[in-house]
């Protein structure tokens, strides 16, 4: 039997049903239609499935999809506006920060959450918070200048 | 004119025009197509390295709920060895097919034998379960040495070694060997002051790609179909998939999605075929994706290779005898790279005395894949280790002692072809220059120097170039872009029309939209099918101005075109692209500019890396402590993704130098078959990776422009080993650099 879930994805209030096995991925992806969020793992291991949930970073492999039920999720169709690009999405073109792309969503939700507890890490600790999100591509150094940059960016906003 | 101010557009930092899309999550790669009343499909794996297949029972995963289509080889068309010329490396179509769904034996543990269709992932798993497979289990051979023997369990009856000097009369796991020499190895090893020989290992690795491969297809009852992939060459995937399955060309659209990585790793066909035949069967549209699980235990990984090398040079460094045996592992079926490696291994080096032998064999692993500069970084991985163990013995500079040694225009390579203006004497001297190298090494750690070298692929593209009705313009190419190309292809389309690159859009169209393009694969694609953009662009640009010299009555020669702008030589006429294209309706039409071609002329691409490394003395941990990546772009089309080649290059490399490898069981299982325990280098596992691109331009492109994509993977193995020796204080040539690896090695050292 399916589960009635009712959850807020990116301020939305969403409603939808799922197996109690399901995943969190798997009901964004195949239920909602929320496709930005990629799977590489399942398994915790890769990060590219990275959401927020009520504001802190996990996997969404692995968290169940009745688990989201009365809770606040936030993905990558939540960030940037229809205005524009948040200031990390738009670093990590400026950078260069992206070649295949494909763990690129996963990486702009840990990043936003990482200068969202932290807002001027030093490189060390943005290399640590980011080492759950795996990049085959870039050799993560185009990543951490961009994350870097954003902060710096974001920094001088607020001041 | 300085350099930077040559061109208007090419070498700036632009923003890629697929930018927003991938920063947003809009992009739809793999597996992010559904269809409506699409189906899941699902693979049943063998459970054995090595088996017979007595018999498959699908009766039960028939009958079970949900499930609409059930497919074996039987289900294939019988198919006789041929080889069907691919991207990177060829491809036995019979191979192609028995790797895509097993015949009478599995090969590896994971190889697919049957398939299921089924409304939901869940009904399809289930469904697996029910089918019934008798095997007869046979034994397992696991490395290259071993599968030499002649008393190795033999994978396939009717392979007989080809390229000895005589037929053999028995198969064996040997598929072929081949040779490359020059002068007399003896002679040159007689004339030697110095002479080292050693036996490396490198390990099977995979490419490791975020995305796992996946594919929705949908065969119609017209006998129509549809393949959306994440693949390399969806021109390829048509091509495979038709000549598998008997079916015409044009009965299949491919289209390329959005791709999550490949390095040469999606390059071939897994779930293609095998979801064709399912949608076929069931008349629904049919998903597959691959786990992680699947992905490493069933898809190419690169090619393991055990490989002796030995070095003779004089006390001055001159080099006067070169001699390796290579043996890579296939994999379960023949095609490994190997002799890619054969003739990349010498290729960096002027020397009169060489000889090479590489052997291609078979073992219980997943059929290998391409990835990145295939062959090249195994093959060179010892003769860059020997080559620093050369310099220590005779006093001399490790660079310096390459360059005592390197090719230049006019060397000839051993494997055949006399070089044009290549860049590897500059890269080794922006080496010496560099800041790093420059630098005192710091106590307790190793630092380590490694050539590499790669050919670089032409191959055939075709480009469209549409001119819309504002002047803005619209390049249709068919190579999926993998790491950025778009922006490169606008780039060079903006610089031949002299439009701004942000008016120009770039779709990478499907088998229906455009002609054949090969793989994006060999560094080829800004190489190749840039030079198609470029030739679109100047046959657009001759339109234009036919067009404007129409107006003003004079000839087209009479017409310069300048930034975008056509202007009469003969009077004041100005008239811009705009306004050329606003008025093609009275001219003549729409502007349209296309090119197809096989390119030839591609740049051989060389590299220099230099590599610290701390070393933990008490647990064997190596961590790189300063990375710097120098190589030869030729010309940087978008320096940015250039420099991004190379860094992701040599994350790879030091992956592969130090932690990554297939751990197997005695009985063929693969034990590491997760990210977790295949443990591919993260954020906090890497320094800074510095880089400087080097530009001697290729005469063959009109903009210089060599490829980039692969050259950075070959010296980081060397790079990383040398240092992590230095800092241990013994030759380490069994790769990966594992702590428990290294830690032994130092015990027995002090012991």
């Amino acid at each position: 039997m399916k589960s009635h879930v009712s959850t807020r994805i990116n301020g939305d209030p969403v409603e939808f049903l799922c197996e109690p096995h399901q995943t969190l991925l798997e009901c964004l992806r195949n239920e909602l239609h929320l496709t930005g969020t990629k799977e590489g793992c399942g398994t915790g291991d890769c990060g590219a499935c990275s959401v927020t949930l009520n504001g802190r970073l996990v996997c969404s492999c692995l968290v169940l999809g009745v688990e989201a039920g009365g809770q606040e999720v936030g993905t990558v169709e939540g960030i940037g506006s229809p205005a524009g690009l948040s200031v990390i999405q738009q670093k990590f073109l400026e950078h260069a920060a992206l070649q295949c792309g494909i763990c690129t969503p996963g990486l702009i939700v840990a990043s936003t959450a990482l200068l969202a507890e932290n807002p001027n890490p030093t490189e060390e600790e943005a290399r640590y918070y980011l080492a759950g999100n795996l990049c085959r591509c870039t050799g993560y150094d185009k990543i951490i200048r961009a994350v870097m940059d954003a902060a710096r960016e974001l920094q001088e906003k607020r001041a | 004119m300085s350099k930077t101010d040559e061109y208007k557009y090419i070498g700036r930092r632009t923003i890629r025009p697929d930018g927003h899309d991938k920063v947003t999550g809009r992009a739809d790669y793999g597996a992010d197509l559904h269809l409506p009343g699409m189906l899941f499909g699902r693979i049943l794996r063998s459970p054995h390295a090595h088996a017979k297949i007595l018999s498959i029972d699908t009766a039960g995963a028939e009958a079970s709920p949900g499930v609409m289509s059930v497919v074996t080889a039987g289900d294939l068309p019988e198919l006789s060895p041929e080889v069907l010329a691919g991207g990177e490396g060829a491809a036995d179509l019979r191979d192609l097919a028995r790797n895509c769904l097993a015949g009478d034996k599995v090969l590896y543990h994971g190889h697919a034998l049957a398939a299921v269709a089924a409304v939901s992932q869940k009904a399809a798993d289930e469904a697996l379960t029910k089918i019934r497979v008798e095997y007869e289990p046979l034994p397992v051979v696991l490395d290259v040495y071993d599968a030499m023997r002649e008393d190795a369990p033999l994978l396939h009856e009717d392979l007989f070694t080809q390229g000895l000097p005589e037929n053999p009369e028995k198969p064996s796991n040997t598929a072929s060997r081949m040779e490359l020499k020059k002068g007399d190895i003896e002679q040159g090893f007689a004339e030697a002051d110095v002479i080292v020989e050693r036996e490396f290992h490198t390990p099977t690795a995979h490419q490791g790609y975020i995305e796992p491969h996946a594919c929705t297809v949908r065969h119609d009852e017209d006998g129509q179909s549809m393949i959306w992939s994440c693949t390399q060459g969806h021109f390829q995937v048509r091509e495979y998939t038709a000549r598998m399955l008997g079916m015409e060309l044009s009965r299949i659209k491919s289209v390329a999605s959005e791709i999550g990585g490949g390095f040469g790793g999606k390059t071939t066909v897994y779930l293609e075929p095998v979801a064709m035949l399912l949608s076929r069967k069931s008349g629904r549209p049919v998903h597959m994706s691959m786990t992680r699980d699947e992905v490493l235990r069933a898809t190419g990984p690169g090619a393991a290779s055990r490989n002796r090398v030995k070095i003779g040079a004089k006390k001055d460094g001159t080099i006067t005898a070169m001699q390796a045996s290579l043996h890579f592992e296939a994999g379960a079926f023949k095609g490994s790279p190997v002799q890619p490696g054969v003739m990349c291994a010498f290729a960096p080096y002027d020397v009169e005395h060489a000889f090479i032998e590489g052997y291609d064999v078979v073992v219980n692993k997943p059929k290998v894949a391409a990835y990145r500069a295939p062959g090249a970084p195994q093959a060179e991985f010892g003769v860059e280790m020997l080559l620093n163990e050369i310099a220590d013995r005779i006093g001399m500079d490790p660079i310096d002692l390459r360059l005592k040694n390197a090719v230049s225009e006019g060397s000839e390579a051993l494997y055949g072809p006399r070089f044009k203006r290549i860049g590897f004497v500059e890269c080794l001297t922006a080496a010496k220059n560099s800041p790093h190298y420059r630098s005192q090494q710091k106590p307790g750690m190793g630092r380590g120097v490694a050539a590499g070298f790669w050919f670089n692929a032409g191959m055939q593209s075709t480009v469209v170039l549409n001119m819309n009705p504002d002047g803005t313009a619209t390049v249709v190419e068919g190579s999926p872009d993998i790491g950025g190309s778009r922006a490169s292809m606008a780039m060079m389309a903006a610089e031949e029309l002299g439009i701004p690159v942000e008016k120009i859009r770039t779709l990478v169209a499907d088998t229906e939209s455009v002609g054949l393009s090969n793989v994006t694969g060999g560094s080829r694609t800004t190489f190749a099918t840039g030079m198609a953009v470029i030739e679109a662009a100047r046959d657009v640009v001759t339109q234009m101005k036919e067009r404007a010299a129409a107006v003003w009555n004079v000839t087209a020669e009479q017409v310069k075109w300048e930034d975008g702008v056509a202007i009469n030589t003969l009077g004041e006429g100005r008239l811009s692209a705009a306004e050329i294209c606003a008025s093609a309706a009275r001219t003549g039409g729409p502007i349209s500019g296309s090119a197809s071609l096989n390119a030839r002329g591609a740049g051989p691409s060389f590299a220099v890396h230099l590599a610290d490394v701390e070393l933990d003395r008490e647990t064997g941990f190596s961590s790189v402590h300063r990375y710097t990546a120098i190589q030869d772009a030729g010309k940087a089309i978008h320096p940015g993704y250039v420099e991004g080649q190379y860094q992701g290059g040599a994350a790879q490399g030091i992956g592969w130098a130090l932690n990554e490898e297939y751990v197997y069981s005695p009985e063929g299982v693969l034990e590491n078959a997760s990210f977790l325990d295949y443990r591919m280098p993260l954020a906090s596992d890497l320094p800074e990776i510095e880089t400087e691109i080097v530009e001697v331009p290729n005469p063959f492109h009109p903009y210089g422009v060599r490829g980039v994509g692969e050259t950075g993977i070959v010296p980081p193995m060397a790079a990383v080993a040398t240092a992590v020796s230095q800092a241990a204080g013994v030759m380490l040539t069994d790769l990966p650099l594992s702590p428990p690896k290294v830690l032994s090695a130092v015990l027995k050292k002090t012991a």
